[in-house]
C-alpha cells in the first residue's frame, strides 16, 4: 500500500509540472493554431532567471528566495514569450508552417546562447533546505518538493481557470479558441488575446522552469526539449486549447510513467507513447478536446 | 443616399476567382436583399465587406473606405455581421455570448429582450445546446447589442422550421426600422416583405438592381435565381 501511495503521488508530483508546460501549448495552439516549438526556451528562460535572482540578486536560500525565483522566472518566461510572439509570431499569422519552422529555429538559437552563455552543464539552483525533507502518508515517504509541485500547479490551474471563467480577457480567449474569425467580427481585436495567452503560457513555463530546475538538481539548457515533448503529449492527450484537458492528462502521463516505470523498469516512456497512441485511436480529439467541425 | 457602395470588389480563394469585380449600392435606412442561387457569391461579399477575406477593390460606409481595414475596426466603425450557420460561440452560455458583443457604451440589452424574450430565460445555458432557431436569435441580438451604421445578415433562415422563420422575419421586419440592413436570404416570402431594394448576382458579379416588385414575376424569378416565386 505504501508503494501505491509513494509513486501515485510522485506521479501527480511529475504531472505537475507537465502541466506546467503544457497549459501554456495548449491555449497557444487551441487560440492561434500555432505549435510552439520555442516553449522550451520559455521554460529556460525562466529557470536561468530563477537562478539569477537566487544567486545574484539574494543571496540566501530560504522559502522567500524561492517563492521570489518563482516569481521573477514566470515573469521572465512570460515576458520573453512576449517578445517572441511580437517579434515573430505576429509576422506569421496564419503561415502555420512558417511559426513551426521559425519557432523551432528560436529554440535552436536561444538554446545554443544560453549553452554559450551558462555552458550545457547542470548549474545547481539552490532550494530551502526543507526541500530535502520527506513526509510520511500512511507508511509511504514522500519528498516534501513533491508537495511543493503540486499545490504551485493547482494554483496556477485555478488562477488560470479563474482568468477564463470570470475576466473579459478570458471570455475572448474561450471565444477565440472556438471561433477566432468570429470574435474579430464581433469588433473584438483578437491580437491582444494571442498576446495575453502568450504571457500566461510564458508565466507557467517559466514558473515550471524554475521548479523542474529544482526537480532534476540544476538548471541547464538542454533539458527543456524533453520536458517540451511532454508537454505536447500532455496537450495532445488533453485536447487542444482545454486547460481542464491539459490538468487532466498531465495527471494521468505522471501517474502512468512512474506505475510504469516501477513495474517494468526503463520502460515508462514507451508506456507513454502507447498511452499517446491509444488515445489519438480512440479519442482522436483528446480527453476534454473538442471535435473538429 | 447610399450607407454603402461596393465597387469592383474582387476576391480568390485559393486560387479561384470567386467575386469578379461586384459593384452595387445599399440605399441608407432601408433593407436591401442579396439575392442569387447558390454558390455565385454572395455570402463571400458579405464576409469580403466585413475583412474576413482579402479583396481588392473599395467598400465604403458612408464615403469612409473599409476595404483593407481590420475586421474588428470595420465592426467597431458601426458595420454588424450576422453570418450564415449563426456561429454561436457553443462552449459560452448565452448571456456570454451578448456580452462578448457587447462594446457600446449602453449595450442595447432592451431592445434584445424585447425581440427574443427567451434569452434572458436562457442566458444561464451553453448555447451550443439550444435549438437551431434560438441559436439565430443570438446570431442576430449579438450586433443588435451596438450602434449599427450597417446590418449585414446571412441567411438569418436557412434550415429553420416555418414557425421559427415567422419568428426571425418578424425581429428583422422590427430591426429593419432601426437599421440599415443587406440581407443575403434565398426565402422570397420574406425578401418581399422586408426589403426596399433588390441585388442579383450571378457567378460572382451583379446582374440586376432594382425594386422587390420584380420577385412578383415568375418569368424573373426563373430567369434570375431558377426557382419559382410562387411558392416562397
Amino acid at each position: 500500500m505504501d508503494t501505491f501511495i509513494l509513486i501515485s503521488i510522485t506521479g501527480i508530483g511529475l504531472g505537475a509540472l507537465y502541466f506546467l508546460v503544457a497549459s501554456g501549448l495548449s491555449l497557444i495552439y487551441g487560440l492561434m493554431g500555432v505549435l510552439n516549438f520555442a516553449h522550451g526556451t520559455f521554460m529556460s528562460v525562466g529557470a536561468y532567471m530563477g537562478l539569477w535572482f537566487s544567486t545574484q540578486v539574494v543571496h540566501t536560500t530560504n522559502t522567500w528566495t524561492f517563492i521570489g525565483a518563482l516569481i521573477v522566472g514566470g515573469l521572465g518566461g512570460g515576458l520573453f514569450a512576449l517578445i517572441v510572439e511580437q517579434l515573430v509570431i505576429t509576422r506569421l499569422y496564419e503561415r502555420h508552417i512558417d511559426q513551426a519552422l521559425v519557432t523551432v529555429g528560436v529554440a535552436l538559437v536561444v538554446g545554443a546562447m544560453l549553452g554559450g552563455w551558462f555552458t550545457n552543464d547542470l548549474r545547481l539552483l539552490p532550494t530551502p533546505t526543507w526541500f530535502i525533507n520527506i513526509v510520511k502518508v500512511r507508511g509511504a515517504i514522500i519528498p516534501v518538493d513533491r508537495f511543493l509541485y503540486i499545490g504551485v500547479a493547482a494554483l496556477l490551474l485555478v488562477v488560470m481557470l479563474a482568468i477564463l471563467k470570470f475576466t473579459r480577457i478570458g471570455l475572448i480567449i474561450r471565444a477565440g479558441v472556438e471561433n477566432r474569425h468570429m470574435v474579430t467580427a464581433l469588433g473584438i481585436n483578437v491580437r491582444l488575446a494571442f498576446s495575453a495567452v502568450f504571457f500566461l503560457g510564458g508565466f507557467a513555463a517559466g514558473v515550471g522552469g524554475v521548479l523542474t530546475a529544482a526537480y532534476q538538481n540544476g538548471v541547464s539548457p538542454l533539458t527543456a526539449g524533453t520536458w517540451l515533448i511532454y508537454g505536447f503529449i500532455v496537450v495532445v492527450v488533453g485536447g487542444m486549447g482545454s486547460i481542464g484537458g491539459s490538468a487532466l492528462a498531465a495527471m494521468l502521463i505522471g501517474i502512468t510513467k512512474q506505475f510504469a516505470n516501477y513495474y517494468i523498469p526503463g520502460l515508462g516512456d514507451f508506456v507513454i507513447v502507447f498511452l499517446l497512441a491509444a488515445v489519438l485511436l480512440t479519442k482522436p480529439q483528446g480527453l476534454l478536446g473538442k471535435v473538429s467541425a | 443616399m447610399n450607407a454603402l457602395a461596393v465597387k469592383d470588389l474582387h476576391v480568390y480563394i485559393q486560387g479561384s476567382h470567386i467575386l469578379q469585380g461586384v459593384n452595387f449600392e445599399v440605399p441608407a435606412n432601408q433593407v436591401t436583399a442579396l439575392l442569387g442561387r447558390n454558390g455565385v457569391g454572395k455570402s463571400t461579399t458579405l464576409k469580403a465587406i466585413m475583412g474576413l477575406y482579402p479583396s481588392t477593390g473599395s467598400v465604403k460606409l458612408f464615403d469612409k473606405e473599409l476595404n483593407g481595414v481590420a475586421t474588428h475596426k470595420i465592426a467597431r466603425g458601426g458595420v454588424g455581421y450576422v453570418p450564415e450557420d449563426r456561429e454561436v460561440f457553443s462552449t459560452l452560455t448565452v448571456k456570454e455570448n451578448l456580452n462578448l458583443a457587447a462594446h457600446a457604451e449602453n449595450p442595447n440589452f432592451e431592445l434584445v429582450y424585447s425581440l427574443f424574450p427567451e434569452l434572458l430565460s436562457r442566458g444561464a445555458q451553453r448555447a451550443g445546446t439550444l435549438s437551431g432557431g434560438q441559436q439565430q436569435m443570438v446570431a442576430i441580438a449579438r450586433p443588435l447589442l451596438n450602434k449599427n451604421q450597417i446590418l449585414l445578415v446571412d441567411e438569418p433562415t436557412k434550415g429553420l422550421a416555418p414557425k421559427l422563420v415567422a419568428e426571425v422575419a418578424d425581429a428583422l421586419a422590427l430591426v429593419a426600422h432601426e437599421s440599415t440592413m443587406l440581407v443575403v436570404e434565398q426565402n422570397l416570402a420574406l425578401v418581399k416583405r422586408i426589403a426596399q431594394f433588390i441585388v442579383v448576382m450571378d457567378q460572382g458579379k451583379v446582374i440586376f438592381e432594382g425594386g422587390p416588385e420584380n420577385l412578383h414575376d415568375e418569368k424573373f424569378v426563373h430567369s434570375m435565381l431558377g426557382v419559382s416565386g410562387g411558392h416562397n
